[in-house]
């Protein structure tokens, strides 16, 4: 049953009232990072004159967004790779082995998925200060995979507990073990539970501030959020400049939510309870 | 109901826990013991240099709910959940019911946008909306001078009355899209045959909306809440990158002022029992909320 035009062009209406909301502030200092102070005063949501991308060289050079780039990427793929990894085999476990001890341990590692960074935060520097950890990216890395892996264990667990049966017998008669049974059986069809899995943590992981920004202090050392946070500081006049520094540090999710919606929507709408 | 998992022949029991032993590891020593280590330090006073902490029993406690700024803060977290939670959901809601059970053509296209606030980091967030509240260059200003109501053209977020709404209304914006997509993904399960019956019976789409589509809704609403009040109660980032809490403690929120006693005041048993407190809350009102979500289910069943 399809609407007829009539009921359809309200609809459009309203909704294009709802997105243009949402679109418009991005839009507008989207252009912005390509023009000059005077043109952003003139016209906020106008196209800029000429594509300069002078701003964006700027930013990334005397910015120093090369280097917080540089470190939310390295910060975001450890957290990623370990976490995936440390999820799969701990969710096979919870999911498909005998685990004994199962019935205490699965609340235990729910609370971590329930509690916010602020509960843990002030141990947890103490705890890096003790190691010599502060002022490296080690003390962003470690916290953010321990808290991803909460939620990762939980994610693969109920995959796993969902995985057909059958495969498994039929893996177990042919003779294979329970790590081949889960790398060369389970893992290639899990590919959609795992790719969720790798953009919601990279997501938490790039746009991650309050750990970054109380472990580190060695201005060299900042990831993105936390550079663009004192760069506003410095030069919060200057909106093009601010525009470009934005862009830098968004644009990488906003591609990967482009190219991954539909694993995105799922695992955020999947109970994904957690900012 | 899990199914029984059988062990191979020959395997030890315990084989799932050498699965388990890595992540467990991780888990333990970064996240779940500091937890631990918030509440055993938040009955102590601490300046976090020296060697002397002293066992202070739960003094900071009483001192917490005896600050102002405390109560300052959480009743602005209050504030927040409004903007945060049920002003976006009324707003998902509404949406959700507007476009309801057809298929509309093209509708991939607003959802990809109405999601997008969801993935920005919030700081990118902030340097956006602090652009658009610029009491000079904003578009918000530019657009009122515009229309003749320049009189209303303050600094939003340099105002005692006007920061706390202008920051909140930041979260609704971000919120909206997520809770209207949530329960549009919930509205594909209701059986259309409850519309026809209603429709037959005489009830108007308001009241076809207040006893189908919401009540269907409870799951999603649920998650819808959850998520977005514990978003509400921890907000740290959006606060950080906007006001500091100010002007004055007009923007203070709970998420700040642990930050701020511990890092900048170095009271670390108070910011402990802070934390500690905010965590509580937190649970308390998850649990409150998966508990009506699952009484539904059973209602339901």
């Amino acid at each position: 049953m399809k609407y007829p035009w009539k009921k359809l062009l309200p609809r459009y209406l309203i909704l294009t009232v709802f997105m243009l909301l949402v679109l418009l502030p991005l839009w507008g200092m989207f252009t912005s990072a390509f023009k000059t102070g005077v043109e952003v005063m003139a016209g906020p949501f106008s196209l800029p004159r000429e594509l300069s991308l002078q701003n964006f060289e700027q930013a990334w050079r005397v910015g120093r967004f090369s280097v917080f780039f540089k470190n939310s990427v390295i910060v975001a793929t450890t957290v990623v790779v370990s976490s995936v990894f440390l999820s799969t085999l701990s969710g096979y476990a919870f999911g498909s082995l005998p685990l004994p001890g199962k019935t205490w341990l699965y609340p235990l590692m729910l609370i971590g998925y329930m509690v916010p960074f602020e509960a843990v935060i002030i141990p947890l520097y103490n705890f890096m200060d003790k190691l010599g950890l502060t002022e490296t990216l080690w003390a962003l890395i470690l916290p953010q995979v321990g808290l991803s892996i909460s939620f990762g264990t939980m994610w693969m667990a109920s995959f796993f507990e969902n995985a057909p049966e059958e495969l498994t017998d039929a893996a177990a008669i042919d003779g294979c073990s329970r790590w081949q049974t889960l790398w060369y059986i389970l893992f290639p069809i899990a590919k959609p539970a795992v790719t969720t899995l790798i953009v919601l943590i990279f997501m938490w992981t790039w746009n991650e501030f309050l750990l970054a920004l109380v472990m580190v202090q060695n201005e060299s050392l900042r990831t993105l959020p936390v550079g663009l946070a004192f760069f506003q500081g410095k030069y919060t006049a200057n909106i093009p400049l601010m525009a470009a520094g934005a862009i830098i540090v968004a644009l990488p999710t906003i591609l990967i939510y482009i190219l991954f919606q539909r694993f995105f929507i799922r695992g955020m709408l999947g109970g994904a309870v957690k900012g | 109901m899990a199914r029984v998992k059988y062990r191979y022949p020959g395997e030890s029991r315990w084989k799932g826990w050498w699965y388990v032993l890595p992540a467990l590891t991780v888990y333990l020593l970064f996240t779940f013991l500091p937890i631990l280590e918030t509440i055993r330090t938040s009955f102590y006073q601490w300046d976090g240099f020296s060697q002397q902490k002293t066992w202070i029993g739960f003094a900071n406690y009483l001192e917490i709910f005896s600050d102002p700024k405390f109560h300052n803060a959480l009743r602005n977290n209050l504030v927040f959940v409004i903007f945060y939670s049920i002003i976006p959901i009324l707003i998902g809601l509404f949406l959700a019911s507007l476009l309801s059970r057809r298929p509309i053509p093209g509708f991939a296209f607003f959802r990809t946008a109405l999601f997008l606030p969801q993935v920005i980091s919030m700081v990118v967030v902030g340097v956006v909306w602090r652009w658009m509240f610029n009491p000079t260059s904003g578009p918000i200003n530019i657009a009122l001078n515009w229309l003749g109501l320049g009189r209303f053209a303050i600094s939003w977020l340099g105002d005692f009355t006007w920061a706390l709404p202008a920051v909140g209304s930041i979260g609704t914006w971000v919120q909206y899209g997520f809770c209207m997509i949530l329960f549009l993904a919930g509205m594909q399960r209701i059986q259309e045959e409850y519309y026809e019956a209603a429709s037959l019976d005489g009830a108007n789409a308001l009241n076809q909306f207040l006893h189908i589509t919401v009540p269907s809704l409870r799951s999603e609403i649920a998650v819808a809440l959850v998520t977005t009040i514990i978003a509400a109660l921890r907000v740290f980032d959006l606060v950080y990158t906007t006001t500091r809490g100010g002007p004055g403690e007009s923007t203070m929120v709970t998420g700040f002022l642990i930050y701020r006693s511990a890092f900048m005041l170095n009271r670390i048993g108070y910011a402990a029992a802070l934390a500690t407190v905010l965590t509580l809350i937190i649970l308390i009102i998850s649990l409150l909320i998966r508990r009506y979500q699952r009484h539904g289910v059973e209602e339901d069943a």
